[in-house]
């Protein structure tokens, strides 16, 4: 894999951002001559998604949806995956990527749906807020339990390459669920079948009040690769070139060799776990003065203006476009009813069991 | 990362995994010359050879009584005698072992009398378990050898827990977990070994690599180059050995210990060996085993190798030898009399030990099933 | 027709369902080159290839969550749990995941993946070669779960069990995998899931049983048929779905009630029976609701067989009940 380079930001001593390395020559290598427009989209992405949970998070404490756990400082690599998998590629997500689905083109108003919970949900609002499921756009319903779906996208991995079906897939999961069953099962099973899966680990530091350090006795989570006989690389997932490069490089992998790959992508949660949690209990102040160094949005901002992009990163502008589109859904899903009762019953298994109509005739 | 290290230190360390790793990195071996402890001390080595022996025989007995049927089941360790028994000299007896099912010779050491392991294998009176357990699932609470079950690697995360325990009550003791090749890819060897690295547990984890899980070879089981290795993922070293040289063996135990009792962690110790027999007595390996490996491994038989060399050192002649192996039949000849010979395991008993206290309802099932067995006698 | 052990018609059922669709694989321990621990999957790697009968490596909790991401593409998986006794490391993807899938996202994720496992008693297998835990299954909504009893059913559930579009809990009573041979159809034989079997018809008392309990029940019923007593056996075939008018229909006609079953006792399926025909068919009772099981202890090896229910003991309830009224 190219970019053997250790990440290693500068210290944030007299800047506000560590600035991104890549020059335009790097990010015409992998963009392509169009290179300005993606990064443009990019940009607009990550701030859809700094405005999306701000506004969530919001609606939260107003009681008007249940729960939220935002993905700030997230963005970068959510983006990324969103932008460079193709319509045949699948994810698993964990908990904070709701972000590809919308870029890979599930509508916005379709996840506020299943945030409000309401009839047009399409989940009939069954699941917590955070757990969409989005198959037009290959994106698998998560559970809540940490880790499960690293196994499902092996076996998915595996039937596709069974089918000699192009896609790659995308696991997602966090520095916690390192520690999880199922990572050592999925990423084992990868490494002896040799699947077309791309693990996206994202490390943001924290499994709710949990350091990384008291997660692994590890220097790195992506030496754990080696384990399994599989590709592993640490990359800085706040820096949206190197998120890029990465990905391409473990694509590559899947696409064309059809073999796995571990990327730990180091990221720094600058939100609380979710809307149930509050890291002043655990978490030392210097942290976030690290993180807001690490801002994905604020470093590629500060990026475009360097290198000629300075109208597409005027973020007062982005963010007013992004405002109403978030509104339009809010106030559109707000207005649906509830599902309909009768939804509780549907979906647990294919036809209805004859069981359940007697005993609904009987009582 | 360290435990206590700030997570805004979190790129200081970055130069580990620059770039996508190789996969493929060997692990260490264990330590040799001056500064590594010698092998099996002097004045054990033919005790070694005779456990090894004596091992040797139990199983060979234990095979045939299974044919017989007069026991029920049976799982062999031949070919990881060595291992066994090089491991078992190598810890202390207030070491705590957290066995799997093929840990024969680690009992033997331990000074399990070969009475009560028959004891065990028929499940008779004389059975400590109460014949409860298969053959071969057994465990001494006087020996330190905690007892073992049949789904694998459940007892890793148990020898780590134990460990933490024995360092907060200030015991200076190791804790092992035993296991083989493929319960590498179990859910505990994984959550165990990852906990004993984050918390830097006197635990030694010996994986006894033979090449197979029942009909899985080592190289399907996982991709990595070798099992030790896995030991780095969790943060800490695992070493290779060559599981038919017991020297070898005890040495690389005899670290691992020091290392656990001195507060530097655990290690993983992979012993490469192979499983000359059966899976148990249930498997055909005819099934699965290519032709010709059997005979490749048993030209390092370590149990013939270890008697070369100690007629080499002048420790044992070729009629010491003799003796010794018939001397060793005759006590497993004579241990197996004894317990064939003891009457069956209580027939209530089995409704004993569930709780510490019975509970109401199994007081109920307990004189109803007297009453049954009584009537089933013809008694009234 | 062809008379074949139970086992035989597992393995014949993996033939057909694995020639029918090329969408059928199985995963595994022991399952291509060794035919599984009690060779139910003889020959199939052999005739199928080792990318359609994979030898996985030693995690259940592996099988199970990469079944389940082959059954989202759309293959249907069969996965193999050695022992029902070493489920449990995938548990969580059965509980937690494999139920629910389809549920938790409206439909737009069914998840069908096939899980055989052999359970139960009777071989010498101790504490974890041994138990009856299909309770647990049938508490959690989602898994539909089958326990064929003869060679006919156990090709018939499970080629129904690959057709179906729901996870399957398919349990397979390893005591009579060779014990027991009967005829079985050639070819595409389904039986259907939801429909219990009169195993035996009587009169008296109504004997509701299920896998290896079933030729125990019988056997318990041809001794009361020398009493006089007339009982009937009915075998569920499938827990979940529960052919519920089957045995409401048996018990209105008998008036007694005797459920055995090998699990222990407490919070055994058996005593979702209980509350079922107390609920539906209290005033058709003639004589108290009567279990016959395992005992609320771990499953002992040496004194297996009175762990077991025995005929014996089936015919002491079965006697009793008739006594009452
Ligand atoms: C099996 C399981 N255990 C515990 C939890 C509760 N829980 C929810 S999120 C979380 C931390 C996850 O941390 P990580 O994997 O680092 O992901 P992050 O939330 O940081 O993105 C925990 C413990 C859970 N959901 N599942
Ligand atoms: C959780 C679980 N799954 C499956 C089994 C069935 N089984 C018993 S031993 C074994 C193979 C174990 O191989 P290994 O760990 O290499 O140990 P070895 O028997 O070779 O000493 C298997 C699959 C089991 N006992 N437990
Ligand atoms: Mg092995």
């Amino acid at each position: 894999m190219a970019g053997s380079e250790t990440p290693r930001p500068e210290t944030s001593v007299g800047r506000r951002t560590v600035p991104l390395s890549a020059t335009v020559e790097d990010a015409r290598r992998l963009f392509g001559s169009d290179w300005a427009t993606v990064v443009a989209r990019a940009f607009r992405w990550m701030v859809f998604a700094r405005s999306f949970d701000a506004r969530m998070q919001g609606l939260q404490r107003q009681g008007r949806i249940g729960f939220y756990g935002a993905a700030t400082g997230q963005e970068a690599v959510n983006v990324a995956v969103g932008l460079l998998s193709r319509p045949e590629d699948w994810i698993a997500p964990g908990l904070r990527e709701q972000l590809v689905a919308l870029v890979r083109g599930h509508p916005v108003s379709s996840y506020v749906d299943h945030l409000f919970a309401n009839a047009r949900d399409p989940a009939l609002g069954r699941n917590m807020p955070c757990h969409p499921t989005a198959r037009d756009v290959h994106y698998l319903s998560m559970s809540s339990v940490i880790g499960t779906q690293i196994t499902h996208a092996v076996g998915l991995g595996y039937a596709l390459r069974l089918r000699r079906d192009p896609g790659v897939v995308f696991a997602f999961f966090g520095d916690g669920a390192t520690s999880a069953n199922d990572f050592h099962a999925g990423l084992n099973f990868a490494g002896v079948w040799g699947v077309p899966v791309v693990f996206c680990l994202t490390n943001n530091q924290w499994a709710i009040s949990q350091p990384v350090e008291r997660q692994s006795a590890t220097a790195t989570l992506a030496e754990k690769a080696a384990a399994y006989g599989i590709a592993g690389r640490r990359v800085d997932g706040t820096d949206f070139f190197a998120v890029a490069e990465a990905l391409r490089a473990a694509i590559g992998l899947a696409r064309e060799q059809k073999l796995p790959s571990l990327l730990e992508f180091v990221v720094y949660r600058m939100t609380p776990h979710s809307t149930s949690d509050d890291p002043t209990r655990y978490q030392p102040p210097e942290f976030l003065a690290a993180a807001a160094a690490h801002d994905p949005l604020e470093r590629l901002g500060d990026w475009m203006r360097a290198n000629g992009l300075a109208k597409a990163a005027e973020v007062e502008t982005v963010r007013a476009d992004c405002d109403s589109e978030i509104r339009r859904a809010i106030e559109s899903a707000e207005a649906v009813p509830p599902p309909d009762p009768e939804s509780l019953f549907r979906d647990v298994r294919s036809p209805l069991p004859k069981e359940r109509s007697r005993s609904q005739e009987v009582s | 990362m360290v435990a206590g290290s700030h997570p805004k230190d979190i790129w200081a360390t970055a130069t580990r995994a620059d770039g996508m790793t190789s996969a493929r990195v060997r692990p260490a071996t264990v330590e040799r010359g001056a500064r590594a402890p010698a092998g099996v001390p002097d004045a054990r080595r033919v005790e070694a050879y005779r456990w090894m022996v004596l091992a040797r025989l139990v199983d060979e007995r234990c095979l045939t009584l299974q044919r017989q049927g007069r026991i029920g089941f049976y799982v062999p360790l031949e070919g990881q005698e060595a291992a066994q028994i090089g491991c078992a000299l190598a810890l202390e007896a207030a070491d705590w072992i957290f066995p799997a099912y093929r840990e024969l010779g680690l009992a033997l050491v331990r000074g399990v009398p070969l009475e009560t392991l028959f004891d065990q294998f028929i499940g008779n009176s004389g059975d400590v378990l109460k014949g409860r357990q298969m053959p071969n699932h057994y465990g001494y609470r006087d020996r330190n050898f905690v007892v073992a079950s049949s789904p694998v690697g459940t007892q890793i995360t148990q020898a780590v827990g134990a460990g933490l325990a024995a360092r907060r009550r200030g015991d200076a003791i190791a804790t092992i977990a035993f296991f083989g090749d493929g319960t590498t890819s179990s859910n505990d060897f994984h959550a165990g070994l990852n906990f004993a690295g984050v918390f830097r547990a006197p635990t030694i984890f010996f994986c006894q690599n033979n090449q197979w899980a029942i009909s899985l070879p080592r190289a399907q089981q996982t991709h990595s180059a070798t099992l030790a290795e896995k030991a780095r993922a969790y943060g800490f070293e695992g070493v290779v050995v060559d599981g038919m040289a017991i020297d070898e063996v005890y040495r690389a135990v005899r670290q691992a210990r020091e290392r656990a009792v001195a507060g530097d962690g655990p290690t993983l110790i992979e012993a490469q060996v192979y499983r000359f027999g059966p899976h148990s007595t249930s498997d055909d390996p005819k099934r699965y085993r290519p032709a010709g490996e059997l005979e490749k491994w048993k030209q390092h038989d370590p149990v013939a190798g270890f008697r070369d060399e100690l007629i080499r050192e002048g420790r044992l002649t070729v009629q010491d030898d003799e003796k010794l192996w018939e001397a060793a039949r005759a006590e497993v000849a004579s241990a197996w009399k004894t317990a064939e010979s003891k009457p069956p395991v209580d027939p209530l008993s089995f409704l004993d030990d569930v709780f510490a206290q019975p509970t109401r309802e199994l007081e109920d099932d307990r004189r109803r099933l007297a009453a049954l067995l009584a009537q089933r006698e013809g008694k009234p | 027709m062809t008379e074949l052990t139970l086992v035989q018609a597992v393995n014949r059922g993996l033939f057909e369902a694995m020639r029918q669709d090329p969408d059928v694989l199985l995963l595994g321990e022991d399952i291509g080159l060794n035919g599984g621990v009690f060779r139910a999957t003889e020959g199939l790697q052999k005739e199928f290839g080792a990318e359609r009968v994979i030898d996985t490596p030693l995690s259940e909790c592996g099988i199970v969550g990469t079944a389940i991401g082959m059954a989202l593409y759309g293959l249907k998986p069969i996965a193999e749990i050695q022992f029902m006794d070493f489920i449990y490391p995938a548990f969580d993807q059965i509980v937690s995941e494999l139920a629910k899938f389809r549920y938790r996202s409206g439909g737009q994720y069914p998840c069908h993946v096939v899980i055989r496992t052999p359970y139960g008693g009777g071989i010498r297998g101790g504490l974890y070669h041994s138990q009856s835990t299909e309770a647990f299954f049938c508490h959690t909504a989602g898994l539909k779960v089958v326990v064929p009893s003869t060679p006919a059913d156990a090709k018939g559930l499970l080629l129904t069990a690959v057709h179906d579009e729901d996870p399957v809990i398919f349990l397979e009573p390893k005591r009579i995998y060779r014990s027991v041979s009967g005829e079985v159809p050639e070819g595409d034989h389904r039986v259907p899931f939801g429909v219990a079997r009169t195993a035996r018809e009587g009169s008296d008392v109504s004997i509701l049983a299920w896998g290896a309990m079933v030729p125990t029940s019988l056997e318990a019923a041809a001794k009361l048929a020398d009493e006089g007593i007339s009982a009937e056996v009915i075998d569920l075939r499938t827990l979940v779905p529960l052919d519920e008018a089957a045995v409401l229909a048996s018990v209105e006609k008998t008036g007694r009630a005797v459920i055995v079953h090998e699990a222990a006792r407490n919070a055994g399926f058996g005593a979702e029976l209980a509350a079922r025909i107390a609920e539906k068919a209290l005033y058709s009772l003639r004589a108290p609701i009567a279990r016959v099981t395992g005992y609320d202890t771990p499953f002992p090896y040496a004194l297996e067989h009175l762990y077991l229910p025995t005929p014996e003991r089936i015919e002491s309830a079965a006697r009793e009940a008739v006594r009452a009224g």
